[in-house]
């Protein structure tokens, strides 16, 4: 692992982000480029971790946190977002925040031809659920991009989609 | 005889005390809720279906100290299976996940569900890892579950057997933003 401000401290600034926006419950489906970020929720006593079956669970999770008053946060990757999207409409319907941390495949040199289905339109997806997207490309702009995308989200009560391009994630390796 | 479904949504939230919040399913189950009386507590759905049960979880979780009755109808429940596994693996103590079970699709014109093919859903909660899943087939059974709401050490799931007739609708507001603000005002947040 770098150093602060190296190419994969990335889930460290993600997490950073997470906590001062006071983000108490992190519902996630298991996914390799979130591993870092589920690992340090799960270690963090003040985040509830709710493992979820299917992304649309964390859509509905979200809703009962913020009427409880307290801030959620969903990490997923690009498939799962095809899971969220009827569920979406209960936080269309009443303005319910929803911040969706989206880990990228089926772009950067996938290996994988499966995950190009989903991949490929998950943001014109999101755009039709009246989402706000930002991507981020370079670890650089984690920080600040997941500041916003938090503000945006828990301030103005909105479904809020942060997106990790795979580059920056990096390629999954298929052989050990 | 099968428990009519707007007497056993009364006994439930019957003398429901300041701490109980409840979720009810889209359909019969929000209509059952109003029938018994509006309340800010009350957070009706009008969709969402398949996510009754993990509101109530997400909601359970922010408020502890609270009790959350998410009460539901079957063909709702069904759609979110996997609510099972993720709640029984949590083990929230302040959450009950009570279904109304009339083994059809009340709001559609009565297909059959599941349920109706011998589909337990008690069972199905028992084996995700409700250590507490009961059945509720009579008026004992439903005195027994008003009682351990009440006393709530969950998760507890419940399957509470109705019968399968139509109760006239009672619509209460369907303005979302506005249940959602309502709610949090009554447990003292920012609308």
């Amino acid at each position: 692992m770098n150093g602060a401000g190296g190419a994969t401290d990335w889930p460290e600034r993600l997490y950073t982000a997470l906590k001062r926006a006071d983000v108490r419950q992190v519902g996630y489906v298991p996914d390799a480029g979130h591993a870092r970020l589920i690992a340090r929720c799960r270690a963090d006593p003040d985040i509830n971790d709710v493992a979820l079956t299917t992304e649309e669970e964390g859509v509905a999770l979200a809703a009962g946190a913020w009427l409880g008053g307290e801030r959620a946060a969903l990490l997923m990757q690009s498939s799962g977002v095809g899971n969220c999207i009827n569920m979406l409409s209960l936080a269309r319907a009443c303005c319910f925040p929803v911040l969706m941390v989206i880990t990228m495949r089926g772009e950067w040199e996938e290996f994988n031809p499966w995950q190009v289905p989903m991949g490929s339109i998950v943001e014109p997806v999101l755009k039709l659920c009246d989402a706000e997207i930002y991507r981020a490309r370079v670890p650089e702009e984690v920080d600040g991009l997941a500041e916003h995308a938090a503000c945006r989200a828990f301030e103005h009560e909105r479904i809020v989609a942060l997106i990790l391009s795979q580059r920056l994630i990096g390629k999954k390796v298929w052989t050990k | 005889m099968s428990l009519s479904r707007r007497a056993a949504m009364a006994a439930l939230v019957r003398d429901r005390g300041e701490d109980l919040l409840v979720v009810p399913g889209l359909g019969s189950t929000t209509w059952d809720l109003a029938a018994a009386g509006d309340d800010p507590r009350n957070f009706y759905l009008w969709g969402a279906m398949g996510g009754a049960a993990m509101i109530g979880l997400g909601l359970a979780l922010a408020q502890p100290k609270k009790r959350v009755a998410v009460i539901t109808g079957d063909g709702e429940m069904l759609m979110g299976l996997g609510a099972l596994a993720t709640i029984a693996a949590k083990r929230p103590r302040n959450l009950a996940l009570i279904v109304f079970d009339n083994g059809v699709y009340g709001e559609t014109g009565g297909q059959p569900s599941h349920t109706a093919y011998g589909v337990g859903l008690a069972d199905l909660a028992r084996a995700a890892g409700f250590a507490d899943s009961i059945d509720v087939l009579d008026a004992p059974g439903l005195a027994g579950l008003a009682e351990r709401l009440r006393a709530l050490s969950g998760p507890l799931f419940a399957c509470v057997r109705i019968a399968a007739d139509e109760s006239p609708r009672v619509l209460p507001l369907r303005d979302g933003v506005a249940l959602k603000r309502r709610f949090r005002a009554a447990l003292g947040l920012k609308p």
